[in-house]
């Protein structure tokens, strides 16, 4: 057992953090929750010469570093509660390539993707907003050697501004929905693919994608035709574990601004953080944040030495999910009414939160998941 | 990062396991007896010993002790290991409080001839030790006790009462923590521990019975009782210092996440026996299982920390508050799960489980309370581990 970061993610954690706070302060945050695109291109350039965006690619196709540095930049990110793409392209699009795509297309798009010349994201869910593969209602049909997608995407992040769609649509009619599902690399100017901007409490950037009789090659086939399920069932591991990390680094800093309010505020002649009923709050705020990111590192472990981890995916998920709001919660009492303004920082964390906790199932989808594995 | 035991430490727990397949009595197994609530068992104190007594000849007990101890310089997760199995076999043997605290807090703060004295008799399972810390008059206070122990040439006189001594009944030993300074001020630089031969004349031992019926507490009269001053542990008047270290290894002693863990797949093999495993049950019990590998990762956290050499102290009391909060749950969804057949008490007719299900719950209400009560964990965890300020 080893819960300590060793060298390669500690430099990781700090080039994050350092970047972040000298880069993505509050008001930048502000600017990028109201922009269209949620980035700029020269913090998306920056982010690419500090290899952070190839994190977790092979050497090979230009990347660095494995899952775990992945996860402990995800939590800076968190931290800084970033709004953009690189959860879409680091974690959806890149996952799904190494996972699935012939050595062609990695060569093709890992690079792309490493030194932030390319945006891909990850057409999943539907308007049922349900991860069971039940759920993908979309519809290539083959015609010779091409396929043409019909359906509709919802909540297809960073749509607006990637270059790729990587769409799962069924290919095939089967007994057991789990078959029959394949995954088709898009490109999102193609014609009859049509992305409209949702509106979301975050200032996170989704969409809901239009497939309209869009027409694409056999050669832009994701893996294995009829097969793809598996694909996205370990996506989906990574992408929840993912979003854990960005859950832990939240309700570490919602814990963090609190601890220094209530060291500073004062009522009743002593601050309120010597309080015991702020004192308790802030325990447990700590055991919420120290078992999230315990839960969350046992699954990115398991992933990244490719063990099974369905199970520690789904604990992770679930608990982390409840902690992360329970955290928010208590932030809000420590900080009373300025925290409830649209003036402080704070609510930024609490709706990105639910943000995270809810993309990919929440918690009572992944406590579900859980009673069928054990 | 690294979230798997050795295959060194694996092997050992099928060792473990091997052994303890054959060794447990098989009521012990078929009752399925949780840790806190085996001692009601009328032959307890019995198998205990037995147990304890293999598993010292075994050299597990003191397996992750340093060599000059008698140990064999294990990772501290092997005392985890061995807990966990028997935990999982219903298996009683191990003294959370001679292994699980006294010796740790004895390798610290002992003498050579003090360590040379105990530590064997810890280590071969032969020898059970109480602790007797609080007194009626005063509990999560402990720097405020008041049972005095007056210095003579040759030795200290200790006179008063003391209670909450768990074992004080059966035990050979006890760490008895007492003041000896009536004016120190700060009133924590006015205490000392000593360890305590339970057969010295003057000591008198009365039950102090549980809501849940068990007799594991007492509380213990002093009357002249002479102590040689060679007992004394860190010192004249340092018996605080030696004490909260203690506390550290005590908040993490038993694998209350084990435990809990245990005890919720007996509860879910009754619910599906019984058909009860409806949307609902399920929902509840993967939440509950959930919790139970949190817990499982707060315990494993610190002992990581002891395998460091790393002082946990916040840490251990949030390990303790997370996982014995937890059990209480799991104690309350055993009721919850069996309804009006949770009101049957052991030995009824229909009562089912062999009665743990009650047995169980009512021994919860002190899971919040022994070992430091969860406001008290609150507080290190706020003041110490976050530097909040304390209201002087």
């Amino acid at each position: 057992m080893d819960f300590a970061l060793n060298e390669q993610q500690e430099m990781m954690q700090t080039l994050a953090r350092d970047f972040l706070t000298g880069e993505y302060s509050d008001k930048v945050l502000r600017a990028m929750a109201a922009d269209e695109k949620g980035y700029t291109p020269e913090l998306w350039q920056k982010l690419a010469e500090m290899n952070l965006l190839g994190l977790s690619i092979p050497e090979e196709y230009g990347g660095v570093g494995d899952f775990l540095d992945l996860i402990v930049v995800l939590e800076e990110m968190g931290r800084a509660c970033f709004i953009g793409p690189f959860f879409s392209s680091t974690v959806l699009g890149a996952s799904a390539i190494i996972e699935a795509g012939s050595e062609e297309q990695k060569q093709e798009y890992l690079p792309g993707i490493a030194e932030g010349r390319i945006i891909v994201t990850l057409a999943l869910t539907e308007t049922s907003a349900k991860y069971t593969p039940d759920a993908i209602q979309t519809k290539a049909t083959r015609k010779d050697n091409d396929f043409i997608i019909n359906g509709t995407k919802l909540f297809v992040t960073d749509a607006n501004v990637a270059d790729y769609l990587i769409c799962v649509a069924r290919t095939r009619e089967t007994d057991n929905p789990q078959n029959g599902i394949s995954l088709f690399m898009i490109d999102r100017k193609m014609p009859g693919v049509s992305c409209k901007s949702l509106k979301t409490i975050s200032g996170d950037k989704q969409a809901e994608v239009a497939f309209d009789n869009v027409k694409v090659s056999g050669d832009n086939v994701l893996g294995e035709i009829d097969k793809g399920w598996p694909v996205v069932e370990k996506v989906l591991q990574k992408a929840n574990t993912a979003r854990c990390a960005e859950m832990v680094g939240l309700a570490q800093q919602a814990l963090n601004i609190s601890l220094d309010y209530a060291k500073e505020r004062i009522a009743f002649g002593h601050p309120i953080g010597a309080f015991q009923s702020i004192q308790h709050r802030c325990a447990d705020m700590l055991i919420d944040v120290d078992g999230s990111r315990f839960a969350t590192y046992q699954a990115a472990w398991r992933i990244n030495e490719g063990l099974p981890a369905a199970g520690e995916v789904a604990i992770a998920k679930a608990w982390v999910s409840q902690a992360c709001r329970r955290v928010m919660n208590s932030a809000h009492q420590v900080h009373g009414a300025i925290g409830f303004t649209e003036d402080h920082i704070l609510p930024f964390y609490t709706k990105k939160a639910r943000y995270s906790e809810f993309s990919f199932g929440g918690v009572d989808y992944h406590l579900e998941q859980l009673s069928t594995y054990s | 990062m690294e979230f798997t035991l050795t295959p060194e430490e694996e092997a050992f727990r099928k060792e473990v396991a091997a052994f303890l397949e054959k060794e447990v009595p098989q009521e012990y197994r078929e009752k399925r007896l949780t840790f806190f609530d085996m001692s009601a068992q009328s032959d307890w104190i019995q198998v205990h010993r037995a147990m304890a007594e293999k598993l010292g000849a075994k050299g597990w007990i003191s397996k992750h002790w340093p060599r000059e101890y008698g140990g064999q310089d294990a990772s501290p997760f092997h005392r985890l290991i061995l807990r966990e199995e028997l935990t999982r076999y219903h298996s009683p043997g191990y003294d959370s409080i001679g292994a699980g605290i006294v010796a740790p807090a004895l390798m610290l703060k002992g003498t050579e001839e003090q360590k040379k004295q105990h530590l064997p008799g810890i280590a071969s399972g032969k020898v059970i030790w109480c602790e007797t810390l609080s007194e009626p008059g005063h509990g999560s206070d402990l720097a405020s006790i008041e049972v005095f122990a007056k210095e003579e040439p040759d030795c200290f006189v200790v006179n008063g009462q003391k209670i909450w001594t768990t074992n004080g009944h059966l035990a050979d030993w006890n760490a008895l923590v007492v003041r000896t300074d009536r004016n120190a001020e700060p009133n924590y630089r006015g205490i000392t521990f000593f360890l305590l031969d339970m057969k010295t004349p003057g000591i008198t031992v009365n039950p102090v019975i549980n809501m849940a019926g068990h007799h594991d507490f007492n509380e213990v009269f002093f009357d002249d009782v002479r102590i040689p001053k060679e007992n004394i542990v860190g010192g004249l008047n340092k018996g605080f210092y030696v004490v909260m270290s203690l506390l550290d290894y005590e908040r993490t002693t038993d694998p209350v996440y084990a435990i809990a863990d245990v005890y919720l797949n007996d509860l879910a093999e009754y619910a599906r026996d019984n058909n009860l495993l409806d949307h609902i049950m399920n929902h509840r019990i993967a939440q509950l299982k959930t919790e139970c590998e949190i817990a499982r990762l707060f315990h494993y956290r610190v002992t990581w920390m002891q395998s460091r050499d790393m002082v946990p102290n916040t840490e251990s009391a949030m390990s303790k508050m997370v996982s014995f909060e937890l059990l209480q749950r799991v104690a309350e969804f055993g009721m919850e799960l069996t309804g009006q057949y949770s009101q049957l008490a052991e030995d009824s007719a229909r009562v089912p489980m062999y009665g743990r299900i009650p047995s169980c719950y009512l021994r919860s209400f002190g899971h919040s309370l022994e070992q430091g009560t969860s406001e008290i964990d609150k507080d290190v965890i706020a003041q110490r581990g976050l530097g909040l300020p304390r209201l002087r």
